[in-house]
């Protein structure tokens, strides 16, 4: 296997205030799917892509926000070694592990704190449930695409943006510990060696998971999921000024990754991005640098700059 | 049954029905007194301080509403449906003092191609 080590982004875990608008929200308007809810009344949601149980989940409470962001890893051998690697790194906190079974169909996970306060989970076991494409059993002669998919219907839940404090410290934990590449940053300063934005990947994808440094703890900016085609996110608008969902800004396309997306809220006033396009990531590849004075253009390609809720606006 | 609503920041007055969030009026009356962000409850860019009048409100978050601001009257405009006329000020990040909607040629995105 020539992807080791963390695979992906694997779950997101969102604060909303109340769940009966969210669940309208993430599954007849964002087009999720429903695979489990928990006696705590959290609730388990997939893209139709995706094979493993969940990838979104939905906890109800009085603050919005992000409560973590879970990865996963290729074994459970892995996971131990990560862990151990994380714990003696010195860059995080709040070390703890979290019985197999707390997500419904996961195994065990590793949770930490990052130095941009962020809390993440490392884990390597979650039960594939498939994406209903195979015509005679899971995953044989498959359609390209399952019937009976609602809403804007991503592929996949792919990656967030965040904001915090320590961006160094943050961005060294990423490459250093868990062996993630930068793929583009945004430099500021006189000698353009102040890093503002890191977009950082551990895969083919442009990005994972980006950072941009705001001097706040643990803040969440976007969860991101992917559509196949710029015209699906033509589309994605449609649906979404049929149903009156709060828009930020788009159809447009970022300078940073070229992708093509749309920002809109929940109903918490959580923002969700769809996108499609990029480019694929090696790496070797060098990093692309933004400057600060273009990182309007870097964000809204179009617009060329950024809109006041871009830097203003998260939860 | 409609109130009317005056941001004390710009100079601006609109109507607001009943059954409307405070901000959706605004928007709809292509003012701008009262930043917008989420929309939703969430991102605190709307946060008003009401000096007078009666609302109702839906839940907050509160991370950048406490249970004590709310009780102030410190509350998000895009959460506040009117019983009365209002009269507030923008106190969100964003907020600022600005010119009252339609002092703009059109009255349209008057603050973004300055
Ligand atoms: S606009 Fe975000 S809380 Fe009102
Ligand atoms: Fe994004």
């Amino acid at each position: 296997m020539a992807l080791t080590g963390v695979l992906r982004p694997g779950h997101v875990a969102i604060r909303v205030l109340e769940m009966g608008p969210a669940l309208k929200h993430y599954i007849d308007v964002l087009g999720l799917i429903e695979t489990a809810r928990d006696e705590k009344g959290r609730v388990f949601l997939k893209a139709w892509d995706e094979h493993d149980h969940h990838s979104v989940v939905l906890r109800e409470t009085d603050e919005a926000g992000m409560d973590y962001l879970g990865w996963k890893v290729d074994s459970p051998a892995t996971l131990k070694k990560l862990a151990g690697d994380i714990e003696k790194s010195k860059l995080c906190s709040d070390f703890e592990w979290i019985p197999k079974g707390e997500h419904p169909e996961t195994g065990e996970r590793f949770r930490f704190t990052i130095p941009t306060g962020h809390v993440m989970e490392l884990f390597a076991e979650k039960k594939q449930v498939g994406n209903n494409c195979g015509t005679e059993g899971p995953n044989v002669n498959p359609d390209p695409w399952p019937d009976g998919l609602k809403g804007i219907s991503p592929s996949r839940f792919d990656h967030c943006l965040l904001y915090g404090d320590d961006l160094d410290g943050s961005v060294k934990f990423f490459r250093e510990v868990l062996g993630f590449g930068i793929a583009e940053q945004v430099m500021a300063g006189p000698k353009k060696d102040f890093m503002i934005g890191a977009f950082l990947s551990c895969s083919n994808k442009a990005h994972d998971v980006a950072f941009i440094r705001q001097p706040v703890k643990g803040k969440f900016h976007h969860a991101s999921f992917e559509l196949g085609s710029w015209e699906k996110v033509l589309r994605a608008g449609d649906i979404l000024s049929r149903n009156k969902t709060s828009i930020d800004i788009g159809p447009t396309r970022h300078g940073i990754t070229r992708g093509e997306t749309i920002y809109f809220f929940d109903p918490s006033g959580n923002r969700n991005e769809v996108f499609s396009g990029g480019y694929i990531y090696y790496p070797d590849e060098p990093a692309i640098t933004w400057t600060e004075e273009e990182l309007g253009p870097g964000i809204f390609y179009h617009d060329r700059k950024l809109n006041e809720a871009f830097l203003s606006v998260f939860t | 049954m409609s109130f009317q609503i005056t941001v004390e920041n710009s100079g601006e007055t609109f109507r607001c029905a009943a059954e409307v969030h405070v901000l959706e009026a605004m928007e709809k009356a292509v003012c701008k007194g009262i930043p917008v962000g989420c929309r939703n409850g969430g991102c605190g860019a709307c946060k008003v301080q009401v000096q007078a009048g009666r609302y109702a409100t839906r839940k907050m978050n509160r991370a950048v509403i406490s249970a004590e601001d709310e009780v102030r009257g410190i509350v998000l405009a895009c959460k506040i449906y009117p019983q009365s006329d209002l009269t507030l000020t923008a106190i969100g990040p964003m907020a600022r003092v600005t010119a009252p909607c339609g002092s703009a040629p059109s009255g349209l995105d008057s603050g973004t191609h300055a």
